[in-house]
């Protein structure tokens, strides 16, 4: 016989002395695998007022986004794990927690006279439309936040957009709201409603934002 | 004596103050409380309320029937299901410039999340923890579960 087949008979031979071997001890069972991690998840809901919208998931390091209505994204024994939900599927998991959601915050604008604490005529209609709402909700708060145009320095427009806030923050309590329930804040010329460059006298940004929430 | 006049001024303006500063700042308001519902506050569980301030720190848990939503200083809106427990860990919000920081903790359950303006104006500056994961927000909903069973 040549050697090389004797080679491979004696491999055989072994392979064969291996097998009968493992039938005869078998090895014992596996111990028991330790209990799956719990699993934590997001996903995300269509965005109610069409801003851009994405949460990521960070799981020891690494990470996945999140950037479409109803796409999710798991912690898994390899890391973060995309997957696709449904509206059906959040309803039936989320829907205690959803349904809970407080009411969104609802906002009024009034306007003021240039460079003054008061209001426009206009605007002392809405200030009816503020109470009803506040009537509306449960255990509601009210924020009144002051705005100016961009006449002015960034300084003096904040104290003038606070006073313009406290001004209707005092009214509000005037007519009966408690002065624990409602807050006053300035944002100057930060936010403006019409766009426009420095020192450009434009009514519509001189206003203040009364929130009920 | 103008010297000692100015001291007791400067006594009494401190100690008018005081209470002031000592007063815990506000960072939200319980607004829906269905069932079982409990704020825990210095280790001290107090039962929710609709109406109710919150503080930095305060643990929102919810019984087995429990729901609970609340709106935050910045107009987020969190509300938790059953057997859930949410931890409100930190809170700053400016509100003349909308900088801030907000992170919370879903320890268990389930929440859902409406962003505010501190997400809206610096992305990732809100942040919810779950046990084994975080997430970071850009905006603005989405909902979240803490500790389900691994599918085997």
């Amino acid at each position: 016989m040549p050697p090389r087949a004797e080679r491979r008979r004696a491999a055989a031979l072994a392979a064969a002395a291996l097998l009968v071997g493992a039938c005869a001890a078998p090895p014992p069972a596996p111990a028991p695998a330790p209990p799956p991690a719990p699993v934590d998840s997001v996903i995300l809901l269509p965005a109610q007022d069409g801003r851009g919208t994405a949460v990521t998931l960070a799981q020891d390091g690494r990470s996945a986004v999140v950037d479409r209505p109803y796409a999710g994204a798991r912690t898994g024994p390899a890391g973060p794990q995309g997957f696709q939900s449904s509206a059906a599927e959040v309803q039936a998991k989320f829907g205690a927690a959803l349904a809970a959601q407080p009411p969104r915050p609802a906002s009024f604008l009034l306007y003021f006279v240039e460079g003054r604490d008061s209001l426009t005529e206009a605007s002392r209609a809405v200030v009816d439309r503020v109470f009803a709402e506040i009537a509306a909700r449960p255990a509601p708060d009210i924020v009144v936040i002051g705005h100016t145009d961009s006449v002015g320095s960034q300084a003096s427009n904040d104290a003038l957009s606070l006073q313009r806030a406290e001004s209707i923050r005092r009214e509000l309590i005037r007519r009966g709201i408690g002065a624990e329930n409602v807050i006053a804040s300035g944002r100057g010329e930060r936010e403006l409603l019409v766009p426009t460059g420095d020192n450009v006298a434009e009514p519509r940004n001189r206003r203040v934002e009364i929130i009920v929430r | 004596m103008h010297f000692i006049q100015s001291a007791a001024c400067a006594a009494i303006i401190a100690a008018c103050a005081l209470p002031v500063a000592a007063q815990v700042a506000e960072i939200g308001r319980i607004k829906v409380v269905r069932g079982q519902v409990s704020v825990e506050r210095a280790g001290k569980s107090l039962p929710a309320v609709a109406g109710m301030p919150l503080q930095a720190g305060d643990e929102i848990r919810t019984g087995r029937d429990g729901a609970a939503g609340i709106t935050m200083s910045d107009n987020s809106l969190l509300s938790t299901g059953p057997d859930s427990t949410l931890a409100l860990d930190r809170f700053a919000f400016d509100t003349t410039t909308h900088q801030g920081r907000f992170d919370s903790s879903l320890k268990r359950g389930t929440l859902a999340v409406s962003s505010g303006k501190i997400a809206r104006q610096s992305p990732e500056s809100m942040s919810v923890k779950t046990p084994a994961a975080i997430l970071g927000v850009r905006g603005t909903e989405f909902v979240v579960s803490a500790g389900d069973a691994a599918a085997r």
